[in-house]
């Protein structure tokens, strides 16, 4: 997903005299063709992320669409203020990048581990919040985000979903994606752990379960539509997150859902559960350890749809407490 | 006798008006907090010599067309003194002065810490320290790439030099050679609770700003002949950032406020009130 963004930025650097990168010191041989190619449109502020977002602003405030890229939380928590006070509130075009949403640097420790973002980002006003799903989203979502004014945030993952995209297919910013169609069930996952939905939802076409999934690139604005026609027309709601399950997408969708009125038949939330993660492991060990990975989605849904079944005596809106103990 | 230099007689026709705009900046000030039963005052008496020349001699300001491209660019850093902005703008014709009187009111735009929202000539809203000085740098930084010959001008608190943020931009300015950034420091030695000396020592102050590579001049910050003629002389022929450090009182021209931390937070109320404003009159 990295690599593409960057292709982006290169491929809308060419033609627009806007767009400005800046680094607190990462990205290794990740940036060095853009920063070539641009030396007048790339700035390596040093390991200051406070300051990164205050340049950012003023550089923005003169007429740059800056994008400002770092990794894990160093580019959302470690300037938290700056990024509401500075960038929000100005309307100013920072787009600020996390590379390693979730556990992408999973062996690297508590640090590294992502998993707070969306909950903390979602929640500032006049900021768009995006996470794409795979590399297409993340090309997409790199052009969109340059077009859309005002403070966002990407989060990209280091795993992604494979290839999504229908020929032809328009990306469009705050517009769920429908992967798969299915009825039984909707599998509604955010970021590159739309792989681990996918895989689960063909696995559940084995034990004839038909899932729909929904690749929700963008957590705000929230595309409250796609929720409300999984509630309609499928058997409930399934949320996938790498990220703590406070505040993230399964609370946006409950939120949505009670604000509107509708209750899905069923619900569950999967994501962390467990805080931080004092141990460490690749990405696809710590989805496993926590209960994120395809293997623990299918089983939650086959698990949920036959306690929901209407064999069941009183269907009604679960709230299951899943994944595995904390640390 | 010999003529004063054309620059010169210039430069003093200017001390006469912004000495005059200085203390209106102070008066306004004092009623604001009053009416706005709002706090800060004491920070506002301190720098209002500096945002007078500023306003009144030295930027390059529009207040027909605010957001003018040529203009010059004007931070608060210690955004807590926000009535001494607002009263300098309403003063130099961004907006009526009769706008003042709502300051910190239910429903008013004017907040205690400065905000652009709804204001003419604010460039950036602040009240959390250590925020301006990078928000400025890459304003500089920006009309560099540019070539744009605008400045940057930003006024700090001696306090909010305790943040880490604002050495992290101080850094970055020197380091990008910043020739059309200006940064004031208010310095009255006092801070929120106690003295800076007490608090968190700045001294040796002047050096830590060289050795991040600015230009520093120490200016008394009342002396409105020396401020003028320092933050006249840009961009410095040195090629670096510029350090203006203005020596100030905490609470300057109203006697009873001077050296005071408690004017940090205290309105200005009864015979305090009618005291303070009968100490800045003038032709008014």
């Amino acid at each position: 997903m990295r690599d593409n963004f960057v292709r982006q930025l290169s491929e809308i650097a060419r033609t627009d005299r806007r767009l400005f990168l800046m680094t607190a010191d990462l990205g290794f041989r990740v940036l060095d063709d853009f920063a070539t190619e641009f030396p007048r449109k790339f700035l390596n502020v040093g390991i200051a992320e406070q300051n990164m977002i205050g340049i950012a602003t003023g550089l923005a405030l003169e007429g740059r669409i800056v994008f400002t890229y770092s990794i894990g939380n160093f580019s959302t928590l470690r300037c938290l203020e700056q990024i509401r006070n500075d960038a929000c509130y100005h309307g100013a075009n920072v787009k600020v990048v996390a590379v390693g949403g979730g556990f992408s640097y999973g062996v690297l420790g508590i640090s590294h581990h992502a998993t707070e973002d969306l909950a903390i980002m979602r929640s500032l006003p006049d900021m768009t919040v995006v996470a794409p799903g795979d590399q297409w989203e993340s090309r997409e979502a790199t052009k969109a985000l340059f077009a859309t004014p005002g403070a966002c945030y990407l989060r990209l993952d280091k795993s992604a979903a494979p290839a999504t995209a229908r020929s032809g297919e328009v990306f469009t910013l705050g517009k769920a994606r429908t992967v798969r169609q299915g009825s039984d069930i909707t599998l509604a996952a955010t970021g590159g752990i739309l792989g681990a939905a996918l895989e689960a939802a063909d696995s559940l076409v084995e034990q004839g379960i038909a899932c729909r999934v929904l690749s929700i690139h963008t957590i705000k604005p929230f595309d409250t539509e796609s929720i409300l026609s999984a509630c309609r027309e499928t058997g409930g709601i399934v949320t996938v997150e790498e990220h703590t399950i406070h505040g993230g997408l399964g609370s946006l969708v409950a939120e949505t859902c009670l604000d509107e009125g509708v209750k899905p038949a069923l619900f569950r939330r999967i994501g962390l559960r467990a805080g931080f993660s004092s141990v460490v492991g690749s990405q696809e060990h710590l989805r496993r350890e926590y209960g994120m990975d395809a293997v623990a989605i299918a089983k939650a849904v086959a698990e949920l749809l036959s306690a929901g079944s209407p064999r069941s005596p009183r269907p009604r809106l679960r709230v299951s407490a899943g994944g595995s103990a904390g640390r | 006798m010999e003529q004063p230099a054309p620059q010169a007689a210039k430069r003093s026709a200017h001390v006469a008006a912004t000495s005059d705009l200085a203390r209106r900046i102070r008066r306004h000030a004092v009623r604001m907090t009053n009416l706005g039963g709002s706090s800060h005052v004491g920070s506002v008496l301190s720098m209002a010599d500096i945002v007078a020349v500023l306003y009144g001699a030295v930027m390059r300001i529009d207040p027909t067309n605010p957001k003018r491209a040529d203009r010059d660019r004007f931070i608060l850093s210690k955004g807590h003194a926000g009535a001494g902005i607002y009263a300098a703008l309403a003063e130099s014709g961004f907006f009526p002065i009769e706008w003042l009187d709502n300051h910190c009111g239910d429903g008013s735009v004017l907040s205690g810490h400065v905000s652009h929202k709804g204001v003419p000539g604010v460039e950036l809203s602040t009240g959390s320290l250590g925020h301006g000085l990078s928000v400025a740098a890459g304003m500089a930084y920006g009309a560099k790439l540019d070539g744009h010959t605008h400045r940057a001008f930003v006024l700090l608190s001696d306090g909010e030099c305790d943040e880490g943020s604002t050495w992290e931009a101080a850094l970055f300015a020197g380091h990008h050679k910043l020739d059309n950034l200006v940064a004031i420091v208010d310095y009255n030695k006092i801070q929120s609770l106690a003295s800076v000396k007490d608090t968190l020592g700045l001294e040796p102050f002047a050096d830590k700003w060289n050795a991040f590579g600015w230009s520093v001049v120490e200016v008394d910050g009342h002396d409105h002949g020396a401020l003028n003629r320092h933050l006249s002389s840009h961009p410095r022929p040195d090629g670096k950032p510029f350090c203006v450090l203005a020596h100030t009182t905490k609470g300057k021209g109203v006697s009873f406020m001077e050296h005071s931390v408690l004017w940090h937070y205290r309105t200005p109320r009864g015979s305090e009130y009618d005291g303070a404003l009968n100490e800045l009159v003038g032709d008014e």
